[in-house]
């Protein structure tokens, strides 16, 4: 089974609870950070990384004596990655989403295929769990297309070494976060119960929920704030399955990238308790993810 | 005489000059001898997350305008009107279009050699 942490507001603990999830779960494990942007996993789980390679992206390029600027490839083009003004033809490579429709309608046969490079992926283990993770390069605009980078290699991966799989998910709602959830098959939503955090709680559970996948709530830095993120829980029946509490321990240990889980035995309970509800949720009794 | 386009708010010339280039509401191309114009609606740039820049350039382009009087420009829209080979003059603003023409007509623009803005309106 698959599952992904993910949170609407970011620093709500997303890292801190795939972390701790990791270290307490009892089955053949693979720990995933696509969070990209600002991979951050690989500090807590600190991985043997043994192997890494770059993603890249197919974008046009033009042999400029073959175009008659028809402006097909302008017109089919939904991201202006290519544009013809005057007579002049137009690449803007960092705009496109390689979807190789320029190259496809070209009836001159003027564009050919190039790479734009997205970032790298680097897999190892840490400890007993597989460890894989994507880092974007400095500059480039889009993740998904990295992030299908990374979940290709983890369908690899989990061929030779069938594991159940936790996702460390980018914060937000837009694409990046839509792209890290849409194949888990439970969703973890970090929370804090403050205005900020209820706010974008109920962003995330409104953009998950088309997914129609069983989700949950773990609040952190329980003791802040006030009570609204529980009441809403409560009246959408968006089950709470755990709660970290607002305690200097905890902070000290995340200070030092050390697993929060591993503060008190009080704490380690509860994460294996967040451990047995996720697979509750997924109805999984037995099986391991065979990719 | 050719053509010239200014970056507006609005539909007149008594509208005022629009800085943003490639999220404009919309352009007004104009004769700057006659002062006939015309309003280019900009809503589809507009309504664009990414782009923008290069789609206004392409309805400059079209427009058939030879120079744009804007405010801030981003380096792919800058690009793009550079291929076209239109002139571009940037950092006006807090005056009307009317103003810019005038300004255009008595010499009193600075044509770009590079954008003045990182792109995504920064």
């Amino acid at each position: 089974m698959k599952v992904a942490i993910a949170s609407g507001k970011g620093g709500t603990g997303k890292t801190t609870v795939s972390a701790a999830l990791i270290s307490v779960w009892n089955r053949p494990v693979t720990a995933v950070d696509l969070d990209v942007e600002a991979p951050n996993l690989h500090l807590f789980l600190k991985p043997r990384i043994v192997g890494y390679e770059k993603a890249d992206i197919e974008v046009p390029v033009a042999d400029e004596s073959k175009c008659t600027h028809c402006r097909a490839c302008a017109d089919l083009c939904q991201f202006k990655a290519i544009s013809v003004l005057g007579n002049v033809l137009l690449i803007f490579p960092e705009m496109c989403h390689g979807c190789g429709g320029c190259l496809a309608v070209c009836p001159e046969k003027a564009l050919s295929p190039g790479r734009r490079e997205l970032g790298e992926i680097r897999w190892g283990n840490a400890g007993r769990a597989g460890f894989l993770m994507g880092v974007s390069r400095i500059g480039e605009a889009m993740s998904p297309p990295l992030m299908r980078a990374v979940k290709s290699k983890l369908q690899i991966l989990l061929q030779a070494q069938p594991a159940d799989v936790v996702i460390d998910a980018p914060p937000g709602v837009s694409c990046p976060a839509v792209n890290a959830v849409m194949d888990a098959d439970v969703i973890v939503l970090v929370t804090e119960p403050t205005p900020f955090g209820l706010y974008d709680l109920q962003l995330a559970r409104e953009a998950f929920l088309p997914l129609d996948k069983p989700m949950g709530v773990v609040i952190n830095r329980a003791g802040v704030g006030d009570d609204d993120v529980y009441g809403f829980c409560r009246s959408v029946h968006l089950p709470i399955w755990t709660e970290i509490p607002y305690d200097r321990q905890i902070a000290a240990a995340y200070s030092q990238s050390r697993i929060v889980a591993d503060v008190s035995a009080h704490l380690k309970a509860g994460f294996m308790e967040l451990a047995d509800k996720i697979r509750q949720a997924a109805g999984v009794t037995g099986e391991v993810c065979l990719a | 005489m050719e053509k010239i386009a200014v970056t507006s708010e609005g539909p007149t010339l008594d509208d005022a000059l629009d800085p943003r280039f490639g999220r404009a509401a919309g352009f007004i191309l104009v004769d700057p001898q006659t002062l006939q114009f015309q309003y280019l609606d900009n809503g589809a740039s507009q309504a664009r997350a990414q782009g923008a820049g290069i789609q206004a350039a392409e309805v400059i382009v079209r427009s058939g305008a030879k120079a744009l009087l804007t405010g801030y420009v981003g380096p792919k829209a800058f690009t793009a009107l550079q291929a076209a080979g239109i002139q571009v003059a940037q950092n006006l603003d807090n005056m009307t279009v009317r103003q810019a023409v005038e300004r255009f007509k008595t010499g009193q623009v600075q044509w770009a050699a590079v954008p003045n803005r990182m792109g995504h309106g920064r």
